[in-house]
This record gives structure tokens, C-alpha cells and sequence, in this order.
């Protein structure tokens, strides 16, 4: 088991470091630099600053310079906010982001899980139609739309929500996460019900009952255990899915975690927080799908640690 | 994310099959289960309304809309005006200003499908038919490719092509505009490839591949006359999601600023104006997000409709 999460721990470090070597070689490709501006800048100057930098060096040197820089949890200065470091930045935004999407991710699985599990056990009542039409709105309508919508309806229309400030309390924080749970809600609450229609007509589930243990304990302790399978595997993209939304979300309720510097900093050619907060997000995934995998292990004997 | 789109199956358990004609080819016998798919065919319906409304819609308008109604500003919705959904606060139509970004967004989504198929089709059969190391080495590509964030390649995309534009058979595509579908595409191609690759993997040891060999073809007109055509069946299927998809992705970029971007209009630059006006006018937002909406449904509810009739595994 803990040898299972160390190897593969150890064998994602390539995929993560494959991730930064394309970043940091694509970056530099790119045109424009990040002192490249329309100000006219004497040539000794902008050598000078680029120096200062090491963006003179060859781009392998530059590269072994950031990697060993990470070793020792140095990300290097931002270029653009100049007085601030990449792990300075990170550190202010990265629990902000962090709060909105794991509750997020926590509400939407159990959300999604409780709409599946109640629609399959009565097919085609109300419930089973309102999950239906949650997914579908949580499917089809982005949340570039829904988040603006929340914003008119709750904050304009009804004013008992803030809308685009962020002071930290909860009543900032309702909005954003209700829309970064939607189109998860929608994908988990749909794989739950298929996947328990299939498990409560297994034979197992049919004995659990015939014992006499009682509808409840059948379906939450018995039928959940296979049900929950497909659940546990989707949340590796899940949380991809969480983390591309809380870029959107962090610009449409103007909340200050890492997801707006994603953009920004690509832009204005900010190497050493692409390369921070690209290596970071590419970590998260990277630990989801590990979790996801140790998790799925340990509920199901069939995975083998092979 | 293909067998998550569905919508719930309210059909009986263990229902058999309806029964289909003697003597009816499995393709007509698709199409005929598909057409038995109301609300798909609604849908297909909904769509053509939609995408002809774009096309030609903004022709009944006058030729200067573009620069906004001085005498009309801030119309109301009046839908028997010559504003049928009001002016903004520039004097430009609402709906005109909806429709004209509708066509770069329908033609962006379908057209950056379109290209991807062909591109997944044509490098999945080649990775599948030569298999060996050359298979190795083109899949790990695309692994790489999937493993990156797709924000990401669509900044660089966008950084490269921002000021030059693109030339693709003697149309010329302005930066922004080719950034965006140059970005569609290299997003969208990499899972009907996997997809195109699994089924040439399959149909490269079958006879009628062998008996070409035999027959003396070349690899690569097996690989474009035999193992390309056979593999579109099973990315045709797939198309429909990646028209949902290229549009949801081009209305992404755009409203994250890396897409289109003004004097042109899509429906997610659109949108992105409306969000930042919600509490002056909320019609800039709902206007165009209802559109939006009303496709990506239509969409939904077509590639389940396809999904159902054509594929094999579902029956």
C-alpha cells in the first residue's frame, strides 16, 4: 500500500517535470519578451536588466538554474510584480483558490452523490427529474454564464449576496463555489445513477435484502460500496475540471487566489510564475489521480497494486 | 466524458430491442432509430433555426448596425420595433450584435470539429496501422499533449499567432480568429485520435487489410483508402461532442479575453462584455448566453440521439 503511493509518487515526477521542460522551452520560444515594451529602453539597459535576470544564458542553463532553485523551494522573482517573489504570491493566493475549490469539490460529490442515489432508488419521480434537470443546466450552460446569472439574481435583483468583492467572510464565498460545483454535480449525480440502477439489481444487493438488514443499511453500506466505484475514478478529472472553472470563477467574482495569474502571467511573459503556477496546478492533478487511485484501491480488492 | 452526456434512460429494463425490418443495412437501420428520436430530431431542428437566424438574419438589418442607432439609445426590448431586443448603451442592436457573433462562434465550433476529425482520423489510423515503435512514440505525444493545461497551449497558440494571422487555402484569418481555432483544434483532436488509433489498431491484421498488401498497395494508400474510411464510422459518433465542444471552448477563450476579440464578436466575447455589466444591463449577458445555452442543448441532445442509434455497444 505505502509502497504502491511511493512508486507512484516517484513515477509521476517525470510527468511533472516533462510538463515544466515544455512550459519553460515554449515559453521561451514564443515571441516578445517580458521586457519587451513599447518604451524605448537604450539597448546597454534592457542587456543589463536581462543579465540581471540570467535571460542571456543559453535556455538549458536557464532551465538547470529554475529546476535547482526548486529544490530549494526557490520559484524566483515575479517579473511583474517586482517586489514580490513567485513563492511569496503563491502563498498569499494559493489558500484563497484552495478554500473555494475544495469545498467545491467536497459539496458536488456528496451533492451529486445524494441527487444519484435518490434518483435511482425512485426512477422517474420528482427527484430523479430535478437531478435531470440540474445536470443539464450543469452540462449545457457553462459557468461563464451561470456564475454572471447568480451574480444578477442574488446580488443585483435580490442583494443578499456581495457580488465581485471578496473580504473573506462566507457570504463571498456562496456564490463561487455554488458555480464550480455545477457541472461536477451534474457529471458525478449521472455516473451515480447509472452505475447504482446497475448495483441494486446485482444479485448481492438481492441477498443483502433477502437477510432482512433493512433498505437503508442494504443500499448505504451494501449496494454504496460497488456503486461508488465510477464516482471514485471521476474524481482525478473532477478536479481538473475544478481547477480550469476556478480560473474563470476567481475572474467573474474577482477573488484573489492564484487562478487569474494563470493568464495574466502567460501574457506579460512572466516566466518564473508560469513556470510556479503551471508546475503547481500540474501537481494538484497529479496528486488527484494519485489520491484517486490509492482510494479506489482500498475500496475495491480487484485493484491490484500490481 | 462520452458516456456521461447521457440522459437518464427512462425506458424499462430489460425492454427488448423494437424490432427493425428484415433486410435493412445497419446504417439505414441507425438512421432509422435515430429519426425515431424526437427529441434529437427537435434539436437538429432548433440548431438550423439558430444558425440560419445567424446567417442570414443580420441581412433584414440596415447596413450601418454596426455602428449603433444615435436616435435609439438603451432601446427597450419593443419586439414590433426595428430593435425587436433593444440597443445598448452605444446605440448598437442587441439581437443583431448576438446574431453576427453567433456566426463566428457556429462556424469556429463547426468548422474546428470538422478539422479535427480529419486531423485525429488521419494521424490515429497512421499511429494504429504502422503500429511498433512509430505507434509508441505518436501516442506518447498525445498523452503529453492531454497532460498539458489547455489554457496554457491556447496562451502560447495565442502568443504566436496574435499579430501574424493565418493563411489556410488562400482565406486569410486575422490573429485573434486563428488563434482561437488553430487552439480548438489542437485541444479537440487528441481523443477521437486515441479513438480513430484503437479501431486501426483492430483492423490492421483483418484480411481484407492483408489481401491489399498482397495485392501490392503502398502503406500509405492502405492507411488513406482502407484504414481511414473504416475508422470515420466510429469518430462520426464522437463529431457531434466535438462540435459542443470547440464551441464551448472558443466562448471559453473568448471570455477569458484570449479569443476574439472587438471589433469582432463571438457569443463568449459577447458574453464576457455582458458579465462586466450585469448591474446596468443585464440583457448584454442574457442575450447571448441564452443562445449560447440553447445550442450547446441542442448539441447535448443530438450526440446522445447519434450516440444511441450508431453505436454497437449501446444496443
Amino acid at each position: 500500500m505505502l509502497k504502491y503511493a511511493i512508486y507512484r509518487t516517484l513515477k509521476s515526477l517525470p510527468t511533472l517535470l516533462s510538463l515544466a521542460i515544455i512550459t519553460f522551452v515554449m515559453m521561451r520560444l514564443a515571441p516578445g519578451g517580458p521586457f519587451s515594451s513599447n518604451r524605448r529602453v537604450p539597448p546597454e539597459v534592457r542587456a543589463n536588466v536581462e543579465h540581471a535576470f540570467h535571460l542571456d544564458e543559453p535556455i538549458w542553463q536557464q532551465f538547470g538554474r529554475w529546476i535547482w532553485g526548486v529544490l530549494h523551494f526557490d520559484f524566483g522573482p515575479s517579473f511583474k510584480y517586482r517586489d514580490h517573489t513567485v513563492a511569496e504570491l503563491i502563498h498569499l493566493g494559493f489558500p484563497v483558490s484552495l478554500e473555494v475549490g475544495a469545498w467545491a469539490m467536497v459539496i458536488s460529490t456528496l451533492v451529486g452523490l445524494a441527487l444519484g442515489i435518490a434518483g435511482a432508488l425512485r426512477r422517474n419521480g420528482p427527484i430523479d427529474y430535478t437531478a435531470g434537470a440540474i445536470a443539464m443546466i450543469g452540462l449545457a450552460i457553462p459557468i461563464y454564464v451561470i456564475g454572471p446569472i447568480l451574480q444578477i439574481v442574488f446580488g443585483v435583483d435580490l442583494g443578499w449576496l456581495p457580488i465581485a468583492e471578496w473580504r473573506g467572510g462566507w457570504e463571498y464565498k456562496v456564490m463561487p463555489i455554488i458555480t464550480l460545483t455545477l457541472p461536477n454535480i451534474a457529471y458525478v449525480s449521472r455516473l451515480m445513477r447509472g452505475s447504482m440502477i446497475e448495483t441494486i439489481r446485482t444479485n448481492y444487493v438481492r441477498t443483502a435484502r433477502a437477510k432482512g438488514i433493512g433498505e437503508r443499511r442494504t443500499i448505504l453500506k451494501h449496494a454504496m460500496k460497488g456503486a461508488i466505484m465510477p464516482v471514485i475514478a471521476y474524481l482525478g478529472p473532477a478536479t481538473a475540471i475544478t481547477v480550469t472553472g476556478s480560473i474563470v470563477v476567481e475572474t467573474v467574482f474577482q477573488i484573489p487566489g492564484i487562478g487569474r495569474y494563470f493568464v495574466d502571467s502567460a501574457i506579460s511573459r512572466d516566466y518564473p510564475m508560469v513556470m510556479g503556477v503551471t508546475v503547481l496546478y500540474g501537481g494538484i492533478i497529479v496528486f488527484a489521480n494519485l489520491a484517486t487511485d490509492i482510494v479506489r484501491g482500498i475500496l475495491d480488492p480487484k485493484v491490484s497494486y500490481e | 466524458m462520452s458516456d456521461l452526456a447521457l440522459p437518464p434512460s427512462r425506458g424499462v429494463p430489460g425492454e427488448p430491442p423494437e424490432e427493425m425490418p428484415a433486410g435493412l443495412s445497419p446504417f439505414r437501420a441507425s438512421l432509422r432509430r435515430f429519426s425515431n428520436n424526437h427529441l434529437a430530431l427537435i434539436s437538429i431542428v432548433i440548431l438550423v433555426l439558430i444558425a440560419l437566424g445567424c446567417f442570414f438574419g443580420p441581412m433584414f438589418y440596415p447596413a450601418d448596425t454596426d455602428l449603433g442607432d444615435i436616435d435609439n439609445i438603451s432601446a427597450p426590448i419593443d419586439l414590433l420595433s426595428a430593435h425587436p431586443f433593444g440597443t445598448d448603451d452605444q446605440g448598437r442592436d442587441l439581437l443583431y450584435r448576438v446574431l453576427v457573433g453567433g456566426q463566428v462562434s457556429l462556424s469556429l465550433g463547426f468548422f474546428g470539429a470538422f478539422v479535427s476529425v480529419l486531423v485525429s482520423i488521419a494521424y490515429g489510423s497512421t499511429a494504429g496501422y504502422l503500429g511498433g515503435r512509430v505507434d509508441d512514440v505518436m501516442m506518447r505525444a498525445v498523452d503529453i499533449l492531454l497532460a498539458l493545461p489547455f489554457i496554457f497551449l491556447a496562451i502560447l497558440i495565442k502568443i504566436v499567432l496574435q499579430d501574424s494571422g493565418l493563411n489556410i487555402l488562400g482565406i486569410a484569418f486575422d490573429g485573434p480568429i486563428a488563434s482561437v481555432f488553430v487552439a480548438v483544434v489542437v485541444t479537440l483532436w487528441l481523443t477521437p485520435a486515441v479513438i480513430a488509433r484503437g479501431q486501426a489498431v483492430g483492423l490492421r491484421n483483418r484480411e481484407f487489410i492483408e489481401a491489399a498488401r498482397a495485392g501490392g498497395m503502398s502503406q500509405f494508400q492502405i492507411i488513406t483508402q482502407h484504414i481511414m474510411p473504416n475508422s470515420i464510422n466510429v469518430v462520426i459518433v464522437y463529431s457531434s461532442l466535438l462540435v459542443l465542444e470547440a464551441i464551448l471552448t472558443e466562448s471559453f477563450l473568448s471570455f477569458l479575453g484570449l479569443g476574439v476579440q472587438p471589433p469582432d464578436a463571438s457569443w463568449g466575447s459577447l458574453i464576457d462584455e455582458g458579465a462586466g455589466r450585469i448591474d446596468t444591463d443585464p440583457r448584454l449577458l442574457i442575450l447571448p448566453g441564452v443562445f449560447l445555452a440553447a445550442v450547446l442543448f441542442c448539441l447535448n441532445y443530438i450526440t446522445d440521439g447519434l450516440r444511441d442509434a450508431f453505436d454497437p455497444n449501446e444496443r
